[in-house]
């Protein structure tokens, strides 16, 4: 019923990428992003599909899984495409009563909509590839500079573990307690939106009370195994840059050369 | 005849990477007044099945029987169905949500649109079936003991007025006084209120003593049905499959292979020791 929601949605492979350090991947994702949004240049687009092709091949998950990513902003990016394709001013090629469609905003709204989706895609591909907690592990250490702006780091990513590890308890547990009230004779699937607000409650409640027992019990469980919070702790797995990590930031290196020399060498398209 | 199951298979997680059978072609009858243990090892296919019994899970063929009609008919009507077979779950205090008992009792009630004298009759009559007295009516389901809380959520399902009623390890993480009043509790709503009883245990004592029927499963498979006496001979089988026998079974089945001439299917420890007595007496 419930249990098909996808969270942290890592796709199991033996690849390349699967291997990296996740700080590179990190960066390396950040980058391409950011990338995304500093060109407007036909051949700019021409590299950076080119390079997500090339990892996405590297990585060995199938094109079809990353395609899913899209399906939840799907209406953002027909919303964005239709905005920039109509209320761009510039050269009219098409006329129908008030509706008049331009060159700039055609150009517009299809480098938009690439952006977005190549975004989403390449976000994807990363937390496809990255479990939630390598991913949590290189947050902790990528961010770990900003402890000296008194940022608790390692406390935020222990939440962000924790709570990550706890998404698919929940989930069961909802499960259960929505059958347990459907077999009072509860119904989650008819009524008025207020109506069905209302009938929440049911499950609401003993979820709330469960997920704080939970908690306390984890706090306990902690404490009594002398947690102290992040000084001084070590890792079981630690994140340690090798070879191909390397090899790994120089091809980001590699990419934004590429990516700058086609915007500015080849000609405007 | 109340329930009737035919060809029954399920599927969990159609089409992902983690599909797995969890029944295979089950066929089972439950009769009216039985009192039927269901035991295995996790993951053989026990919840998923008496999940069946009430609707909440659709099996993927074959079909089943309530009083002669096929469930999944499009005129069959599932709220009837759920009032009739009551499903508790394992630890069935984690679903109490309302702010007192009786509110929380009467949510079931509520839902089958009765009328409201008889929701409310209804209603402290479970309350009264279960043992939970009128000065905890109005205390919040929270504040009770473990196993006072299990006896509201139980009187809960007991409300809608089952038939069957379904339990799913109901004596699970209670003490030992917990666990005779539930025990004390089933018999009871059997033998007076003639509640057909379903249920799932681990302990082998507890549906040595109860039991008239035990199913036992096996990955997604029935593999012994009967009589307990009957069912327990079966020892080696059934630590085959991780399960076992109650413990003076077993001791009369070591005696008898050691060569005494025991009755082999004595059930409950009082009826090994007079068994024991008979024997040493003749030898």
């Amino acid at each position: 019923m419930i249990r098909n929601i996808t969270i942290g949605q890592y796709y199991v492979a033996d690849s390349v990428i699967h291997r990296l350090d996740p700080r590179v991947k990190v960066t390396g994702t950040l980058l391409y992003i950011v990338s995304l949004f500093l060109f407007h240049n036909f051949w700019g687009y021409v590299v950076a599909v080119g390079c997500f092709f090339a990892v996405m091949v590297l990585s060995k998950v199938p094109f079809s899984y990353i395609v899913r990513g899209l399906k939840p902003i799907f209406f953002m990016l027909v919303f964005t495409a239709v905005l920039n394709l109509f209320w761009t001013p510039g050269t009219v090629f098409f006329r129908f009563g008030a509706i008049q469609l331009t060159w700039e905003g055609l150009r517009k709204s299809v480098f938009m909509a690439f952006r977005l989706i190549f975004l989403v895609l390449g976000s994807s591909l990363m937390t496809l590839t990255t479990t939630p907690n390598q991913l949590t592990d290189a947050l902790e250490k990528l961010l770990r500079p900003l402890r000296h702006l008194h940022v608790p780091v390692h406390e935020i990513a222990m939440m962000m573990s924790i709570a990550l590890r706890f998404i698919p308890i929940l989930v069961e547990e909802t499960d259960r307690i929505m059958k347990a009230q459907m077999a009072r004779g509860a119904d989650f699937e008819s009524g008025s939106v207020l109506q069905r607000l209302r009938n929440m409650l049911p499950i609401l409640v003993p979820l709330f009370v469960s997920a704080i027992r939970r908690a306390n019990d984890l706090a306990l469980a902690m404490d009594a195994r002398c947690y102290h919070g992040g000084d001084g702790r070590t890792k079981m797995h630690p994140l340690r840059y090798q070879g191909r990590d390397f090899a790994a930031y120089f091809i980001c290196i590699a990419y934004c050369v590429l990516l700058y020399s086609a915007v500015t060498y080849l000609p405007m398209l | 005849m109340s329930i009737l199951l035919r060809n029954v298979n399920y599927t969990y997680g159609k089409g992902s990477s983690e599909e797995k059978q969890a029944l295979k072609n089950i066929n089972l009858e439950i009769h009216k007044n039985e009192f039927t243990a269901i035991v295995g090892h996790t993951g053989s296919g026990k919840s998923t099945l008496i999940q069946l019994l009430n609707g909440l899970e659709k099996a993927d063929s074959g079909e089943i029987l309530f009083h002669g009609k096929n469930i999944y008919d499009k005129d069959f009507s599932m709220k009837m169905l759920r009032s009739k077979v009551g499903l508790v779950f394992q630890y069935p205090e984690h679903q109490l949500f309302e702010a007192t008992v009786v509110k929380d009792v009467a949510f079931g009630p509520n839902n089958m649109e009765w009328e409201p004298l008889k929701a409310e009759l209804s209603t402290f009559g479970a309350l009264k079936d279960v043992g939970i007295g009128e000065e905890l009516f109005d205390v919040s389901p929270l504040a009770l003991s473990g196993g006072q809380k299990r006896r509201v959520a139980i009187a809960g399902v007991l409300a809608v007025e089952p038939e069957i009623l379904v339990l799913d390890e109901p004596m699970a993480g209670l003490d030992p006084a917990g666990r005779k009043e539930i025990f004390d509790l089933l018999k009871k709503l059997h033998s007076e209120r003639k509640i057909t009883i379903i249920m799932v245990s681990h302990s082998m004592e507890d549906v040595a003593e109860y039991a008239s029927r035990v199913i036992v499963m096996n990955q997604g498979e029935v593999v012994l049905d009967g009589e307990p006496r009957k069912v327990f001979r079966y020892e080696k089988e059934l630590k085959q499959i991780g399960l076992g026998v109650p413990q003076a079974t077993s001791l009369m089945h070591c005696l008898a292979a050691q060569g005494a001439g025991v009755k082999e299917d004595c059930l409950t420890v009082q009826e090994s020791v007079s068994e024991i007595l008979k024997w040493l007496k003749r030898v």
